[in-house]
């Protein structure tokens, strides 16, 4: 097979692209492909893995301009033209080279109130939620999120507004707003309303189009949306 | 502006969306209906002039679009060109009531007659 040409952010917010040849293999991930440069051409290549099998979600970047999880996509299926083009994921610092300062991103995830908050210790008994209620069916709808930060990556909003709580900290909000046992719905809801939180949303779907799980933080984003006008219309918040 | 009004415009550019969907298909259809027998600018004035079933019909289009229309724009000229607080608020509103306005004045001269 012919050798894959392969473009690499490198440097900071000002850097550039270098380029690299690389060997194709059978079956090669675009992980590979920034191993294999890392390891025979460039050490100085900086980019995060951890798991290499879709699990952890560290090794999210942009791909031929889409945000992916590099473990998870196949050199086959993105190149064009035997070319392929990594950089870090869009809408955060870069660090260095593929590596981004997710900080914000995790930030906003407390800005929203994405941690759980009960009434009971651990004493209690278990609590009872029926798999069949309507809450716990939209809570198993957006609870497998890892946080790998493709669909903040791939927001439109994100990058017009810096504030923008982003899709992934509104779809932890809406999992909890629908987690029967959790005590700060009212805060919840404030927190996520408003032209940085959920009613910036312009359902352009790219989130729900490039989640690496299938999730569609878009349909907890519209949820939270008629939530938060529910409860300011009836003063609760 | 406050978290509610933020959120009660957001309720009110969505009401007056839906608004604007009906009002849109019910306008373009008569249009593609009223013209596609030749009739003439002024024939159409004539049945619409006295009619108060299309007075209110197009008060309420002209309402809906004044009212998301300015918050539409607000939204674009923040993202956009980012230029958000009292002042973009202050142009939106301007905008919108610049609608209403003309709108009116169009509605008006629909239903009553005289220049438009």
């Amino acid at each position: 097979m012919e050798n894959l040409q392969v473009r690499i952010w490198r440097g900071k917010e000002n850097g550039d692209f270098q380029e690299f040849e690389v060997p194709r293999q059978e079956s090669q991930t675009v992980l590979d492909v920034v191993t294999y440069v890392q390891r025979k051409c460039d050490p100085t290549l900086s980019y995060r893995f951890a798991c290499r099998v879709g699990v952890c979600g560290s090794c999210a970047m942009t791909v031929n301009g889409v945000s992916r999880w590099t473990c998870r996509t196949h050199v086959d299926k993105v190149a064009e033209d035997n070319k392929v083009e990594i950089a870090p994921l869009r809408n955060l610092p870069v660090i260095k080279d593929l590596v981004t300062d997710m900080s914000e991103f995790f930030d906003k995830w407390a800005k929203a109130r994405g941690r759980f908050a009960g009434s009971t210790t651990r004493k209690a008994e278990f609590a009872q939620v029926s798999p069949e209620s309507k809450e716990r069916k939209r809570v198993d709808a957006g609870i497998e999120c890892i946080g790998c930060g493709v669909c903040y990556s791939a927001c439109d909003v994100v990058t017009w507004n810096k504030d923008y709580l982003g899709p992934a900290a509104l779809n932890r909000a809406w999992t909890l707003i629908n987690d029967v046992r959790d005590t700060e719905r009212a805060e919840r809801l404030a927190a996520v309303a408003g032209d940085a939180g959920c009613h910036a949303c312009h359902t352009h779907l790219n989130c729900t189009e490039r989640c690496p799980k299938g999730l569609s933080p878009t349909a907890g984003i519209a949820g939270l949306k008629r939530a938060v006008l529910a409860a300011t219309l009836s003063g609760e918040i | 502006m406050s978290r509610r009004s933020e959120v009660l415009l957001w309720g009110a550019q969505r009401i007056s969306a839906m608004l604007l969907a009906v009002c849109v298909i019910v306008h373009l259809v008569t249009m593609i209906y009223a013209v596609r027998s030749g009739l003439s600018g002024a024939e159409i004035l004539g049945r619409t002039q006295g009619n108060v079933g299309w007075l209110m019909f197009y008060a309420v289009f002209v309402a809906a679009v004044s009212i998301h229309a300015p918050i539409g724009l607000r939204t674009i000229l923040a993202e956009t060109l980012n230029w958000r607080g009292q002042s973009a608020n202050v142009f939106s509103a301007v905008v919108g009531l610049s609608l209403a306005m003309w709108g009116l004045r169009a509605v008006m001269a629909v239903f009553g007659g005289g220049q438009v």
